[in-house]
């Protein structure tokens, strides 16, 4: 039996070193001081690299976690403190609805109500795609970790004369913070990689833009683009992107396990 | 006539349709140390919690009759609850000190939810809490470690000095010493006979000698009902009622 899901667990782990290894096979070759600081060359032209997308990666994810975080961690808080109440219960069947909707149909929908109104496609409206995904991400696991804080120590918070609202806030949204952060990152890395919603929205770009309300490229769509011309230096600039992105995703996931690691507060 | 800090009158609580406490009146003289005991499921902890209004937070739990604290009914519609939790303290069954917060802000969390205090003021009451729960000497070298370092007979005191900062009236003590060891128990037992000199101290407990131990008045619950009240030594030595002779003498319970 151990044996078993030793052997489950190995085949768990190959993809993810497989995959890692074949990147670094294939991409470390392209990333150089160019591929970071020059944008991608023309047609059948050698050189480049892709400063254009990982701006933009940046940018697009920002925009994704400055409103994805907080409106996902609210809305969880309120599940985990209110959770009693019929609106309560439909929010959070709506979010497992949410969390199972497919991606690209996020970028439909926010090409629909922000893309056509505003006329353009837009990095801003790949973000606000991008915070659609991550929102039931968030709000799910915040309330799992708010809920994981002993009820002993609101009683205790209570008891001593602390506002219910404070009581939230300063004992169990702060026993529960690390948590909640990692939760947190932990969805920024799952949609940094999203491709399909940004097909709709982010558009791609292959000029250097830091502008939100113009086109932009991510790394993803880079990816998608490159890897599907038919020119050898565009791949070769696709898998050293795909390399950056793990590397930048994998990042994040670290920053995660920190966050937990580092528990005990001063206050 | 006996000056009652607290008077509880014909307080019934309920868990949805269960009731859990029926119609109990009992008062708590200023400045005297009064023990409850039953067993387990009698109430008692139930009727703990009416008395700083918890009870109510609980899914389902309700609360009727009146419960007034120096002649003041702490269930009238205009009595703020958070502010009767000030004034009424409670340490629970289990140490819950503020994982998040060091061993010195944990003592001052009430003083700051209070209101406006200087830090100058903060320093001294939280030195005079901890020195009045018997913890100043053990942990005035470590104010800013972790509370989770410390024995847990340590953080129920701390969690007494906790409840004492800011002041309170009176002081609930939920089976207080239920998750402690003989001497860290021996030293809470103490502490509370320091504590009705300046409290007025309510005990729920389902140790007898603890309550013979450290009460001036003893209550019997059972089945929520309040069966007998009177100084401690009679209800231990000749109680009224058959069945609290037959709870203190061990034949049942």
């Amino acid at each position: 039996m151990t044996g078993l899901t030793v052997l489950a667990a190995l085949l768990a782990l190959l993809p993810l070193f497989a995959i890692f290894a074949d990147l670094v096979a294939k991409g470390a070759s392209s990333v150089n001081w160019d591929f970071f600081v020059q944008n991608p060359p023309t047609a059948g032209a050698t050189g480049g690299g892709v400063a254009n997308a990982i701006m933009g990666t940046l940018l697009v994810v920002g925009v994704a976690a400055l409103v994805g975080l907080p409106v996902g961690i609210g809305a969880g808080v309120y599940l985990a403190e209110y959770g009693g109440s019929p609106f309560a219960t439909i929010v959070r069947f709506l979010a497992d609805v949410l969390n199972g909707t497919p991606s690209v149909i996020a970028g439909i929908f926010v090409w629909t109500w922000v893309v056509r109104p505003m006329g353009h496609f837009s990095g801003l409206s790949g973000g606000i795609a991008l915070a659609v995904l991550m929102l039931p991400m968030v709000t799910r696991t915040t309330e799992e970790m708010v809920r994981l804080v002993p009820h002993s120590l609101r009683e205790a918070a209570l008891a001593l004369g602390y506002p219910r609202w404070r009581t939230t806030l300063q004992i169990m949204v702060r026993a529960a913070w690390p948590g909640i952060l990692t939760g947190g990152l932990v969805a920024v890395a799952r949609i940094a990689g999203e491709t399909a919603p940004l097909l709709f929205t982010a558009l791609g770009n292959l000029n250097f833009k830091t502008n939100l309300l113009q086109p932009m490229q991510t790394l993803s769509l880079q990816i998608y683009v490159f890897a599907t011309s038919p020119f050898a230096a565009w791949h070769r600039l696709a898998w050293g992107a795909a390399l950056v992105l793990m590397a930048m995703v994998l990042a994040v996931g670290m920053a995660a396990r920190y966050a937990t690691r580092s528990r005990v507060g001063r206050g | 006539m006996v000056e009652h800090r607290l008077y509880a009158d014909g307080v019934t609580a309920r868990f949805s349709r269960t009731v859990a406490v029926k119609n109990v009146t009992l008062g708590f003289p200023t400045n005297t140390v009064t023990a409850i005991i039953g067993p387990s499921g009698c109430g008692k902890s139930t009727f703990l919690r009416c008395l700083n209004r918890l009870h109510e937070l609980s899914r389902g739990g309700t609360v009727e009759g009146s419960v007034r604290l120096d002649g003041e009914d702490i269930y009238d519609a205009d009595v703020n609850p958070v502010a009767i939790r000030r004034r009424i303290g409670m340490v629970f069954q289990q140490p819950n000190p503020f994982p998040t917060m060091n061993i010195f802000n944990n003592v001052a969390a009430g003083l700051r939810v209070n209101g406006r205090i200087t830090r100058a003021e903060v320093a001294e009451l939280v030195e005079r809490a901890l020195r009045g729960a018997a913890l100043w000497e053990e942990v005035k070298d470590r104010l800013h470690a972790n509370p989770l370092g410390l024995s847990g007979g340590q953080q129920q005191r701390l969690c007494i000095a906790r409840a004492i900062a800011p002041s309170p009236d009176v002081l609930l003590l939920d089976e207080p010493t239920s998750a402690l060891d003989p001497i860290a128990t021996q030293s809470i037992e103490e502490l509370v006979q320091e504590l009705k000199q300046r409290f007025t101290v309510v005990i729920v407990t389902h140790n007898m000698q603890q309550a013979a131990r450290v009460s001036d008045f003893t209550a019997f619950f059972y089945l929520g009902e309040l069966v007998e009240r009177d100084v401690t030594g009679k209800i231990f030595t000749s109680p009224s009622e058959a069945r609290t002779e037959a709870y203190v003498t061990g034949r049942f319970g």
